[in-house]
């Protein structure tokens, strides 16, 4: 077993470096390849996390009549509350609401007074409610045109955000979109690149090829090899890949404070980067090892 | 026991629909221990039946069977257990020009799946038996035809197969290095394998006083015991 495994890795690693400058090419193939994966990866976790800030400042405020008893205000509160779709529901009363408006204005004097000549509080009192997930904002303003509900309000207010997240995620999603076509396509070439190298790798072991079939080697003997190649070639793309990633995190990481100030990007990145080192890997193995197979069905006459 | 049954082998040219027809319903049965000579003009047929034999080729029509293995009845996972029990040398030795002697003979205890300690054990062995102890960190290139053949047998027999098949293995050789390795595979076949010789030299075949099966145009003309190399 040992004698086997050491064999196949002698072997291959012979072809590996008999063929040197083709395995070099193979690799840098495997390596773009990773790197579009990689950087898709990347892509794809920044538009969420900054998507997860934004979403996490949007809320849809419900103003409720001046005469709404307060009771009733807060029973719709917990019925809110039991909604699966609802995170939280912070409620404002009248007062409150005064309070805010005062803090807020407390250098215009124009308001101030207007607000003091005032005998009764004109502000209403609100609901402010965080939905879990974008969709269902929908599903809360649906909730809130029930006959139960409905009398007391004043007006329902989403804030413009909305748009801004609607506009992110289809960036993203169009982004993610082509991004997946490219690595697809990439990975095709990359495939095709490793077919031919293995042939040529078949190709100058043919003799040694021949007089192991003469012999009676086992077709996974002759077999494994190459696949033991194709392993090669995904290991050190996969590490190259994982590598010029970093760097490049490395040295964007500060401009990316920009957009969302209260992650730290670079230790962000650092606590994921054993996994993601190990899926770049994983991913250019499995792509080197199934082009090999199948370049060695196709090639090698066993 | 080595059978031939009804066995044509017909080659496709090229796809323009000419059949050529190598082998023309052969029979023929080899005893375990024999020593065979095939003869006859190139294109006659020993190729094709060695070929058959190793499962190189499978047979248009008929059966061929080595010892317990139906040769074209074999899935290719078992191929190479046939090919374990056969042993082959060919006219160009078939050497691998950057390993030495003993790496040669070795590979194929490695391809066998030994351990490094049997290959220390054995190689050497091999390699002494057909007297190429002094040579064995030599390269093919610093070797004579004769001893280069002699490598080639070492490593055919290292996996002690029960036949030996030898593809004109003298043609490259000067007449001493000639019967050199005609004593050999006598000698060989005396330990108890099975030796089937395909050649041209005449000589040869008729200094053996073995069994000859003559071919022509992928008949069988003859078939004697201590036959001669008679071809019209």
């Amino acid at each position: 077993m040992i004698t086997t495994l050491s064999r196949i890795i002698k072997y291959g690693l012979d072809g590996f470096i008999r063929n040197g400058w083709l395995s070099m090419a193979t690799i840098a193939i495997v390596f773009l390849v990773l790197i579009g994966f990689g950087g898709l990866i990347i892509f794809n976790s920044i538009a969420n996390v900054i998507l997860n800030d934004i979403q996490d400042k949007i809320d849809i405020s419900v103003y409720f009549k001046l005469d709404s008893p307060e009771d009733e205000i807060l029973k719709i509160q917990r019925s809110l509350e039991s909604l699966v779709e609802v995170k939280t529901v912070e409620y404002i009363s009248r007062d409150k609401a005064l309070d805010m408006f005062k803090t807020q204005h407390q250098g215009d004097n124009t308001i101030s007074q207007a607000i003091n000549e005032l005998d009764t509080n004109p502000l209403s009192a609100s609901l402010n409610i965080k939905a879990r997930d974008l969709k269902n904002y929908a599903v809360i303003a649906a909730y809130l045109e029930k006959e139960q509900i409905k009398p007391y309000i004043d007006k329902v207010s989403y804030t413009q955000n909305a748009f801004v997240i609607d506009r992110l995620k289809k960036i993203k999603n169009t982004v993610e979109q082509g991004g997946l076509i490219l690595i697809i396509f990439i990975s095709l070439v990359a495939a095709l690149i490793i077919f031919n190298t293995i042939k040529l790798a078949i190709y100058s072991n043919r003799d040694e090829l021949g007089i192991m079939r003469l012999v009676g080697a086992s077709n996974s003997y002759i077999r494994n090899p190459y696949l033991f190649q194709g392993v090669l070639y995904g290991l050190f793309g996969g590490i190259l890949s994982s590598i010029l990633l970093t760097a490049i995190i490395y040295y964007i990481a500060p401009y990316f404070k920009a957009f969302v100030p209260n992650i730290n990007g670079w230790n962000y990145y650092f606590s994921y980067l054993f996994k993601f080192a190990l899926l770049q890997i994983f991913f250019g193995i499995g792509l080197g090892v199934i082009s090999s197979y199948i370049a060695v069905r196709r090639y090698l006459r066993i | 026991m080595i059978i031939f049954q009804n066995v044509t082998k017909l080659y496709n040219g090229n796809g323009h629909g000419h059949e050529t027809v190598a082998l023309d319903d052969i029979n023929f049965h080899i005893h375990p221990k024999e020593f065979i000579s095939l003869v006859g003009k190139s294109g006659a047929g020993k190729s094709t039946i060695l070929k058959l034999l190793i499962g190189e080729e499978p047979p248009s029509k008929g059966k061929v069977v080595v010892g317990s293995y139906n040769v074209n009845k074999l899935k290719p996972k078992e191929m190479p257990q046939l090919r374990r029990k056969i042993g082959n040398i060919f006219q160009d030795f078939r050497l691998l020009p950057n390993k030495t002697a003993f790496e040669n003979v070795a590979f194929a205890l490695e391809v066998a799946g030994r351990t490094q300690k049997e290959i220390a054990e054995f190689t050497p062995q091999a390699l002494e038996m057909v007297g190429l102890k002094d040579k064995i960190k030599n390269f093919p290139r610093e070797l004579s035809g004769g001893e280069k053949q002699r490598v080639a047998i070492a490593r055919a027999m290292i996996n002690h197969p029960d036949v030996l098949i030898a593809d004109e293995p003298t043609g490259n050789l000067d007449p001493m290095n000639t019967w050199d390795i005609i004593k050999l595979l006598l000698k060989i076949n005396e330990l108890g394998t099975t030796v089937i010789l395909a050649t041209h030299n005449k000589d040869i075949v008729n200094s053996l006083g073995r069994r000859v099966i003559s071919l022509e145009g992928g008949k069988i003309i003859r078939d004697e015991e201590e036959g001669k190399y008679i071809l019209v």
